[in-house]
């Protein structure tokens, strides 16, 4: 009971401030949410010690949801280790982000409305990652997306937030489409949805071809594939990346939770949910490498040329889901998870930062415009460091240990996929150590660029505001060692007792204490290189960024609109479906199935009757010769009609 | 040759007829067709009738005589609307009896 | 046996002509009088067949009643000769073609035309031997059909109501009798002493 409370509690706290809000007041509805949240959140510290620790398995009851015929369908919550990290993770990052939205919110008119959508996503997080059968997964999936639409459109009489907000969902729906024809596949294929029966039945498939839109296809890769899609989607990688910078039209704690820590990284857990299946068919394996490669390098370099200052922190997210995702593809499902965990930390520190330097800069937000910032908010100063410092993979900081061992198992996959990745993840590295440290020059050192009535309010923000942002920096300095205490990157997989399934052959945790002393070493040393570059570029030689640019001026604009995917999606895309859905409203709907039906037949009707009125004459002689033909008619009829 | 009952049926046949006409053909005014209608009875009587006396059952007769009961009340109404039609509005042509026009 | 074909085919051919000339004459009170010939001629036939009661019954209501009724009826509304008016052959096409389409089926009817073997069994109301139409008809009116007799009463009734609502009219200017009113006159109302010096007048 206890146990469940972690996933129910936020959905009480969401239905309290969501229709009791108004009637409680703006600080009573965030005071009941943070009460409920916390009370999730210890009861995830239970869960992780329980069933991670000391590893006791945990069963609730399951409660029927779907019982039709064949397919049976239950609510039931499954705690193993795997989502238990996920829930610690979740759920602490959210509590943490919903006392800080206490702050960060306090001038808003609709605080009430913010915190049950912060309560209510949270709740689908946590529903996601503790089902225990692939509906109610999806129904997870599903709570996360809308509560992601609701979120980013917040601020909702801002245009730009609500097409933002529609941008989101409809990519994400892209995404769902290929998740649902997965689920239904592994229906059609298993006869059933539980993780259980799914697992067990699985390796009997390998080999086996299944016939989709008349092709031929290896059945678990299909499966595989099709749920891939579901998680590119979800988790903005190469293809459905699009909506992720946009979506920081949201506030910045929404921005922190979900598009950094949490639903972001549903797409991830779900391949490593579903590593039993996925390790059975290489293919899809290399596709997910191959695809969070390219991720990695494309929003890597989209980032170094941004000036928003949310939008390289989004975009640098982007990146590291990319490399969580070349891990799973490389067999490497623990490293990926335990990057997951310290990429939550981190990243949200340095959104909340972000959030506050934005707060002390009355809502400013484009770099250029920031400066010297460093002495006037010296906390969030020193936050930030901590949080990039543990981005870029500086030793002892979280993300050198999580980072550094991806790498080392890319290229431990000896594999044309793995060392793809490898190159790939590197020249990435390179980039994120330079735009971060680009971020850190130009909002906080160097002379402030800003207009003195915007440097006169500058201030730090209040408790309620820094203290989660120290939290979450001890969450990112520790965290990573802590995890390799814990041993949830051992090679032989123990932690994890069975919820993440690695074939003996895919090995690559094992081969990766092996890689040459180079490999070990590269990604610090690159990291260190981008720094540099950032310093040399931004505090030595000021000029030096204007004239680079002005050199190779295509380059820039290439990377500063994203290598352009925006408009070919909407020359491709957009413009289509307008096209489409416009001839068809016209002309489809108003020409065809109006003029048939109602004004079709408005119109013939009247046509009738107007015909029918020329009979009414008024002349009673006119009348009179009816009631005659009328009779003449009737004698005709009696008279030749066969046996009338 | 002998009259039998053929020839009474034809002369009714013609005279109900011949009150059709009446009806088409009148342009004059509302009586012709009041008249026209006491030709039909008339016809429709001399068939009853003419069975009757063939049958020899008296019913024909009995019918004939309500038959022209009935005629005689219709005739009194229709030639009181007439008279009322011709105060409001002064004139029984047929083409100007036009109100009803809907 | 040859006085009434004789007689059969004069009164049918008058009958059919003044049929003709009631639709035909121009002048209203001619058609009305070609009415009355054409009825005339109809009880001629009645006769002919034996049914000299409703001959008479004939005449006397149709001829004596209905067409004086028309007769009055064309005379008050001092309808004038009209021209013939154009458009008379506008309607002719339908009229000829519904009148002889009736002609053509009565025709077929009559031509092919058997009894009905019912029609053979003993009669509902035969004529007894030995009395006159007329008595046979009174003896069967006022015991078979005496509900119907009534029924018809009551539709003269209610015609004759009918005719005189329709055509009732309230005229002013016309002195009435209220006698109600002149009873109860007092001597207050009637009569006023004058007091008169003798040589003048009131």
């Amino acid at each position: 009971m206890l146990h469940a409370a972690s996933v129910i509690s936020p959905l009480i706290g969401a239905i309290i401030a969501g229709f009791f809000g108004r009637a409680l007041g703006d600080r009573a509805a965030a005071i009941i949410t943070c009460v409920f949240m916390a009370i999730a959140m210890l009861s995830s510290w239970l869960v992780f010690y329980d069933v991670a620790l000391l590893g006791r398995t945990i069963t609730v009851e399951p409660i029927i949801w779907i019982d039709s015929g064949a397919f049976e369908v239950d609510w039931s919550l499954r705690f193993d280790t795997l989502s238990a990290v996920m829930i610690f993770v979740v759920a602490t990052v959210s509590f943490i982000i919903h006392v800080y939205s206490i702050g960060y919110m306090s001038h808003d008119p609709h605080i009430p409305r913010f915190f049950a959508y912060l309560s209510l996503f949270t709740f689908s997080m946590l529903m996601l990652v503790s089902a225990d059968n692939l509906v109610q997964m999806f129904f997870g999936w599903e709570g996360v997306g809308l509560c992601s639409y609701l979120l980013i459109g917040f601020w909702y009489t801002r245009p730009a937030a609500n097409a933002a907000a529609i941008k989101a969902f409809l990519v994400n729906r892209v995404g769902d489409f290929g998740f649902s024809l997965g689920i239904l596949a592994i229906f059609f294929v298993f006869n059933a949805v539980t993780f259980d029966e799914v697992f067990a039945a699985a390796p009997e498939y390998v080999g086996t071809t299944i016939e989709f839109l008349g092709f031929q296809f290896d059945t678990l890769t299909l499966i595989c594939l099709l749920l891939f899609v579901g998680a590119m989607g979800k988790s903005a990688q190469l293809g459905l990346h699009t909506w992720l910078p946009d979506a920081m039209e949201g506030p910045t704690p929404v921005s922190a939770l979900i598009h950094a820590a949490t639903m972001v990284t549903a797409g991830v857990f779900m391949v490593a949910r579903l590593s039993p299946l996925f390790e059975l068919s290489p293919t899809a394996l290399g596709v997910v490498a191959v695809v969070g490669a390219s991720t990695a390098f494309f929003a890597a370099t989209v980032a170094t040329c941004q000036t928003d200052i949310k939008r390289v922190i989004a975009y640098s997210t982007c990146s590291q889901l990319g490399y969580m995702f070349f891990a799973i593809g490389v067999s490497a499902y623990s490293a990926g998870i335990f990057h997951l965990m310290t990429h939550a930390f981190f990243k949200a520190l340095l959104f909340l930062g972000a959030g506050s330097v934005i707060h002390a800069m009355s809502a400013e937000q484009d770099m250029r415009k920031m400066g010297g910032l460093w002495k006037l908010i010296p906390l969030t100063y020193g936050v930030m460091w901590v949080g990039s410092l543990a981005l870029v993979g500086v030793p002892f900081f979280a993300g050198y240990f999580s980072k550094d061992l991806i790498l080392e198992a890319a290229f431990a996959a000896d594999s044309g996929v793995g060392f793809y990745a490898f190159w790939l993840g590197i020249a990435a590295a390179i980039m994120t150590a330079f735009y971060s440290g680009r971020l850190l020059f130009l909002t906080f050192h160097g002379a402030s660029r800003a207009d003195e009535k915007v440097l006169a309010h500058v201030h730090e923000s209040p408790k309620v505001m820094t203290i989660p942002l120290v939290l979450l920096a001890l969450g990112a300095i520790f965290s990573g060692y802590i995890g390799v205490q814990l041993g949830m990157v051992d090679a032989d997989g123990a932690f994890w007792r069975g919820s993440i399934v690695v074939l003996a052959k895919n090995n690559v945790l094992e081969a990766a204490h092996y890689v040459p002393a180079w490999v070990k070493g590269l990604p610090l040393a690159v990291g260190a290189v981008g720094i540099a570059i950032a310093y040399v570029m931004y505090m030595l030689w000021p000029g030096l960024p204007g004239r680079i640019v002005a050199r190779c001026r295509p380059v820039y604009l290439f990377l500063l609109n994203k290598w352009y995917f925006d408009e070919l999606y909407d020359v491709v895309f957009v413009r289509t479906a307008n096209h489409l859905g416009r001839g068809l409203w016209k002309g489809g709907d108003g020409a065809v199935i109006d003029g048939v039906g109602p004004d079709g037949i408005a119109a013939a009707v009247l046509d009738l009757a107007r015909r029918a009125t020329r009979l009414q004459t008024g002349y009673l002689y006119h009348y009179a010769f009816a009631m005659l033909i009328g009779v003449a008619a009737l004698v005709t009829w009696y008279l030749l009609a066969p046996g009338a | 040759m002998a009259v039998g009952l053929s020839h009474y049926l034809t002369v009714a046949a013609i005279l109900f007829t011949l009150g059709i006409f009446g009806i088409f053909l009148n342009r004059k005014n509302i009586i012709i067709i009041l008249m026209s209608i006491e030709l039909m009875l008339l016809a429709v009587n001399i068939n009853l009738v003419a069975f009757s006396t063939h049958l020899d059952d008296l019913t024909g007769q009995v019918f004939a005589m309500f038959v022209l009961t009935v005629a005689a009340a219709e005739a009194a109404i229709g030639l009181a609307i007439l008279v009322v039609y011709f105060r409001n509005r002064g004139s029984i042509e047929v083409d100007d009896i036009n109100v009803m026009k809907g | 046996m040859i006085l009434v074909t004789f007689a059969f085919y004069m009164f049918a051919t008058v009958t059919v002509g003044a049929a003709v000339m009631v639709i035909a004459a121009r002048n209203p009170v001619h058609s009305v009088l070609f009415l009355i010939l054409a009825f005339c001629n109809s009880a001629g036939l009645f006769v002919l067949m034996g049914a000299e009661f409703l001959a008479m019954i004939l005449v006397v209501v149709y001829v004596g009643a209905v067409a004086v009724l028309f007769l009055f009826v064309v005379m008050m509304l001092d309808i004038n000769l009209t021209a013939l008016r154009e458009g008379y052959l506008q309607y002719l096409p339908t009229g000829a073609m519904i009148g002889l389409l009736l002609l053509s089926e009565l025709v077929l009817v009559i031509a092919g035309w058997s009894l009905a073997p019912e029609s053979q069994a003993p009669a509902a109301t035969p004529t007894p031997a030995g009395t006159t139409n007329t008595e046979a008809l009174g003896a069967v009116i006022y015991t078979d059909y005496v509900y119907l007799f009534q029924g018809a009463g009551m539709v003269l009734l209610v015609a004759m109501i009918g005719a005189i609502v329709l055509t009732h009219r309230v005229r002013s200017g016309v002195r009435k009798q209220n006698v109600g009113q002149q009873v109860r006159r007092t001597r207050a109302e009637a009569v006023e002493l004058k007091k008169v010096s003798p040589g003048e007048g009131v």
